[in-house]
């Protein structure tokens, strides 16, 4: 493993729960290897992954159930390492090595 | 100094029944509450006087359902002195494979009726409080403030938002979970419950905080629609019971109040609560994802209910400000089709009988499990999931839309009727079919049969299985 290759691409886990799981092949843990830069040169964010993951991983054309105006749909937690991503920086959190982000849809029935 | 725990004073008297918890933890256990609770009394940590504060606690469940069976029969075992439920439903055959409050002898008879009937059998001891109506912005807090913890067992996001709003303004903790098909969900909030405005990211949020905006409806569905695995909503109920239980036995959601001088019980504090999310699979055994503790934010300073410059108030709730419905609901769909490319259930059966349909191709768009129960004669089954994504490679790649009809059908005239649960996704199913150009054109019909299985069972065969 050269030291390129680590920087090249950033190796996470992206978790799916609460019926989202639907739109990415019915799997619900995905391993990932993220370009560590965008296409403008900056830190891979969880706004790229974002991005990354609908142009990449979604096998379900219905976007609108994950993505709305360009940021995670409203009713989806995300979490970086089981923590509110708003505690970490939200879509800015730059994703580290072996991260574990879970997007989550919040539920209702009962 | 566990027993010097004093509920606050507070001006309006809003967290007047929050007394009721302190006081009388000195009396004597009758012998009949010695012997029922002595099992859980002799846990570590409970004692005689966790005991007394259950049974001086008044706990209003709200939903008689799935979540609400289970979490009043482990409040109701516990020996919670006064348990408030409120459902309007009635007990269904289908509900009981999950609501084990109910029973088959009671089917048809009021779901918070039939669950205190169960609870009485199980512990005669709790005051039991029907309230067999729906909640609403003009009775919300005139009931939730006769309790001392609100535990949400709904199924709707309206009501959902609802009772935390009411629950900050009337300060009462509230322990709230959902669940659906193999998913379920826990959190507590309001935990102890805080003055509205008053923010620091010390306190515990209320559900708006966790939850700023319900997810839009066409991304919800309700587990008559979408199903729900008897034992996922069941662990989240015996987990919320379990939740307020805990906060109850040891006063963890006595009022914070301003500027109190005491600022050494951070472990009374549950200001960063956890979501506890559950999910179960259909194919594996016990796996490593099956529960997750996720760590959520405290107060949210911008929260439209507990914020700094927040507006609501109980007179505005129960003038329909804000306005639940609204906020919880999206423009109606875009999908219109013209009036010659609809059909009731009713004329297209009628047709089919006259002879008048000789060769058509009847396209189901129900998930296979629906479909597995029985559909019309000569049915084939395209779910409308997989349609959607094979409509989409169809547009993106090219090709021809072999994919989702049979070859033969692709580029004949034949007419095509397409069916699905209740009318609104096969609508959208014959706007794809255009935009794949299958209708040849406009030589081709492409037909939608107006409230689908549904409107079948209730205008055509009322014998047919619709789930």
């Amino acid at each position: 493993m050269s030291g390129a290759t680590e920087t090249a691409e950033i190796p996470i886990t992206v978790d799916f729960s609460g019926g989202l799981e639907m739109l990415f092949d019915n799997q619900r843990r995905h391993s990932v290897s993220l370009p560590a830069v965008d296409a403008n040169g900056k830190p891979a964010t969880i706004a790229f992954l974002i991005d990354y993951l609908c142009k990449n991983l979604m096998q379900d054309p219905r976007a609108e159930l994950f993505v709305l105006d360009n940021h995670i749909r409203p009713g989806i937690l995300v979490l970086v390492n089981d923590a509110d991503w708003e505690l970490e920086g939200e879509e800015a959190y730059e994703i580290q090595p072996r991260d574990n982000i879970l997007f989550v849809s919040t539920l209702h029935g009962g | 100094m566990e027993g010097d725990v004093e509920s606050q004073p507070v001006a309006d008297g809003t967290t007047a029944a929050t007394d009721s918890v302190a006081n009388g933890c000195s009396r004597r256990l009758t012998d009949d509450e010695f012997d029922r609770y002595s099992r859980q009394m002799i846990v570590p940590g409970m004692g005689k006087e966790g005991q007394l504060r259950l049974i001086n606690s008044r706990v209003l469940v709200i939903g008689a359902g799935g979540l609400g069976c289970p979490a009043a029969q482990y409040i109701a075992g516990a020996g919670v002195g006064t348990i408030g439920i409120i459902d309007n439903d009635v007990v269904e055959a289908s509900n009981l494979h999950r609501q084990v409050g109910h029973a088959t002898s009671r089917i048809g008879m009021k779901k918070v009726d039939s669950l205190i009937t169960h609870l009485k059998e199980l512990n005669p001891l709790p005051t039991y409080v029907p309230y067999p109506f729906q909640l609403t912005p003009q009775n919300a807090a005139d009931i939730i403030s006769k309790y001392d913890l609100v535990m949400d067992c709904t199924d709707n996001p309206v009501t959902r938002y609802l009772i935390s709003d009411v629950c900050v303004l009337v300060r009462k903790p509230l322990v709230t979970a959902a669940a659906i098909q193999k998913s379920g969900q826990l959190t507590v909030l309001n935990c102890p419950p805080t003055p509205q405005g008053l923010v620091d990211s010390e306190y515990a949020p209320c559900y708006r905080c966790c939850f700023r905006k319900p997810p839009p409806p066409s991304s919800m569905v309700s587990c008559g629609e979408a199903g729900i695995m008897g034992p996922v909503v069941g662990m989240m109920g015996v987990a919320q019971a379990g939740e307020a239980i805990k906060i109850l036995a040891s006063a963890l959601h006595m009022p914070v109040a301003k500027n109190v001088g005491d600022n050494n019980t951070p472990e009374k504090n549950l200001k960063q609560p956890t979501l506890l999310i559950y999910t179960f699979d259909l194919e594996s055994a016990v796996g490593p994802y099956s529960f997750r503790a996720l760590k959520m934010g405290g107060r949210k300073r911008n929260c439209f209910a507990c914020g700094e410059n927040s507006t609501l108030t109980l007179e505005g709730i129960k003038t329909g400000n804000p306005d639940y419905v609204q906020f919880c609901s999206a423009p109606a769909p875009v999908v219109s089709l013209a009036p010659e490319e609809r059909i009731t259930a009713a004329a297209y059966h009628a047709a089919k009988e006259k002879g008048e349909l000789p060769d058509h191709l009847l396209i189901d768009t129900r998930e296979k499990e629906h479909f597995s129960f029985g559909s019309i004669q000569g049915a084939i089954n395209v779910p409308f999931g997989k349609l959607l994504m094979k409509a989409a490679a169809i547009k993106r790649d090219g090709g021809p839309a072999t994919e989702i009809l049979p070859a033969e059908a692709v580029k004949s005239n034949t007419p095509i009727f397409v069916v699905c649960r209740t009318g609104s996704d096969s609508q959208e199913t014959v706007e794809k079919f255009k935009e794949l150009g299958l209708d040849n054109g406009g030589k081709r019909r492409i037909v939608d049969i107006v409230g689908g299985m549904k409107a079948w069972k209730q205008e055509v065969d009322p014998t047919f299985p619709y789930i």
